[in-house]
């Protein structure tokens, strides 16, 4: 069988989440091509084209598909699908907005934020926000998957393969694109971060979570994220949210500082490598599952904790 | 401009899920059930848009058992004008629910149809996008905000890193993100008057349409559960720890 990979990235250069998706479509057959979309995209095609195990690129060039608009991708995809049997995305909101879109083009059920592949037709992935696990088999001739890139390894580099130029048809005139506001930031993204530090409604004001949580996120090279209750109290933006409804994080180094551990909270980072714990309420469900915790006031243990950073060389 | 409204009875997104021991599902027996909760900011933004004068009606449609009534009610409670209960007992896909949308569509005409971003229950993020396509309408998910003006939606998007603007033309399907309101508690008036709003009970024979399950559910189990840790006395032990776990 032949599977159709699509590309995150950003035109210079693929994302890790496409490495990781390579990952998971290699699972289900060796025959694995890569489909970037973009404008001006060579270098992120050429970019895909070294990642070890991918047979060929598709490299298309689109205004709309630099702005990830789903029925410029369904329109470029569809009629791609003629040679796959199966396509996977990367389960970023580009992603997740795009492939329901193509399996009901093709009239197939999607398989959403798939964990493991069993076999072919055959996938785990997590319901009811990570508290529970299926595994479910579809007998769709096609398949439509995204991936959940923290289940799987990032595919390497090393690789050769053709990059084919494929062409777009007009894009849709009922979406227009406005524009967009992205966060610059100098710390690494939420999603993909190897170390994040969350605040919690603890926190108590925008000014605190600020003046706590971000320097501690800079001294340790970490993304900053936040419990929905400090989301919901407007201590941080959306984008920070951790948790069922906001971001899936599964970093080497979790901090939570001033988080209680709601289990809508919970389903969004229990997959980390190592969990810190920091809450002042010894009963906080967070310490069930932390792996250090520590029953302090965020207020005396953040500062302490930077000096012993400091102390080792951070 | 009439707007539709698909809501989901699901699990109450307080309830402590837990997976039943021959692993066919989770155990929803005396479970507390809910509207999802983007059900009800969808819900709530056509209600706005109502108060607003932009909307003129809002229909409030639910695929589910007999009891999804209730989740209609409170829709209706809400400000919702009139409800359609596609009543089955069957757990269908998003395909098939994105199908049977479809021609509800077809039968009501309506200008923009408002829908949560994905159910907490399956967690697909799927049937929006997929009434989009089968429609052949434009979308836009994951809205936090919703402007209507010339036949003509301006829907901000939460989208990684960021947000993004988008014009659609109606008729379009607008999918709610957490951020696009806070979904108000309905009154006892307003309870009291959803009672005698008109409920139509239909089945999922009247549309006509194919809802045959695709995927096969072989077994739902617990994760793995994680390992408690340790309590660590002080900020410097817990440096010590972290840098013999190599994390540092």
């Amino acid at each position: 069988m032949a599977v159709l990979v699509v590309a995150e990235h950003d035109n210079a250069s693929v994302k890790d989440a496409t490495n990781k998706t390579v990952t998971a479509a290699l699972a289900l057959s060796s025959d694995v091509d890569v489909l970037v979309a973009g404008l001006g995209a060579g270098a992120a095609a050429a970019a895909a084209a070294g990642i070890a195990g991918v047979r060929k690129v598709l490299h298309a060039e689109g205004a709309a598909f630099d702005q990830g608009v789903a029925e410029a991708v369904e329109g470029l995809i569809v009629p791609l699908m003629a040679n796959y049997d199966a396509v996977l995305f990367a389960a970023t909101a580009t992603g997740k907005n795009a492939a329901p879109r193509v399996a009901a083009a093709l009239d197939v059920s999607p398989i959403s934020e798939i964990q493991e592949v069993v076999n072919a037709s055959t996938f785990v992935r997590p319901i009811y926000a990570g508290n529970a696990l299926e595994t479910i088999e579809t007998s769709d001739a096609k398949k439509v998957i995204t991936v959940r890139t923290t289940a799987f390894a990032a595919a390497g580099t090393g690789g050769s393969a053709s990059v084919e130029a494929v062409t777009a048809g007009a894009p849709s005139a009922a979406v227009t694109f406005k524009g967009a506001e992205i966060v610059k930031s100098d710390r690494p993204e939420l999603a993909g971060a190897k170390r994040v530090v969350s605040g919690g409604r603890a926190m108590g004001s925008a000014d605190e979570f600020h003046n706590v949580i971000e320097p501690l996120a800079d001294k340790l090279g970490a993304a900053v994220g936040a419990s929905r209750a400090a989301v919901d109290a407007g201590y941080a933006p959306n984008d920070y949210q951790v948790g069922q409804t906001g971001k899936v994080v599964a970093p080497e180094l979790y901090v939570a500082v001033g988080i209680s551990g709601a289990i809508q909270h919970l389903a969004g980072m229990k997959d980390s490598k190592v969990i810190v714990a920091i809450n002042k309420d010894a009963d906080a469900p967070i310490f069930a599952i932390a792996d250090f915790g520590l029953v302090a006031d965020y207020k005396s243990a953040v500062p302490e904790l930077m000096g012993e950073l400091a102390k080792a060389g951070l | 401009m009439k707007v539709l409204v698909p809501v989901k009875r699901v699990i109450d997104y307080n309830v402590k899920v837990r997976v039943k021991p021959d692993q066919t599902g989770v155990d929803l027996a005396n479970v507390k059930m809910s509207m999802n909760p983007f059900c009800e900011i969808a819900v709530e933004e056509a209600v706005r848009l109502k108060e607003k004068g932009v909307v003129s009606e809002i229909v409030a449609v639910s695929i589910g058992p007999q009891q999804a009534q209730e989740t209609i009610r409170t829709a209706l409670a809400m400000g919702a004008d009139r409800g359609i209960l596609i009543q089955t007992d069957d757990d269908l896909e998003p395909l098939a629910v994105a199908k049977l949308l479809k021609a509800v569509v077809a039968e009501e005409a309506p200008e923009l149809v408002l829908m949560g971003k994905q159910a907490i229950d399956g967690d697909n993020n799927a049937t929006g996008q997929m009434m989009a396509a089968l429609l052949g309408w434009p979308q836009a998910t994951f809205a936090s905000k919703v402007e209507i003006a010339d036949g003509k939606a301006t829907v901000t998007r939460e989208i990684d890193g960021g947000l993004q603007t988008l014009e659609v033309a109606l008729p379009a399907i607008v999918t709610a993100d957490l951020r696009l309101n806070e979904p108000r508690y309905a009154s006892l008036p307003n309870i009291m008057k959803a009672k005698k709003k008109p409920i139509d009970v239909k089945s999922t024979g009247d549309y006509g349409v194919d809802v045959s399950p695709r995927l096969k559910v072989l077994k739902v189990t617990e994760p793995p559960k994680r390992a408690g840790g340790i309590k660590v006395e002080s900020a410097e032990q817990l440096v010590g720890k972290l840098k013999e776990a190599g994390v540092l």
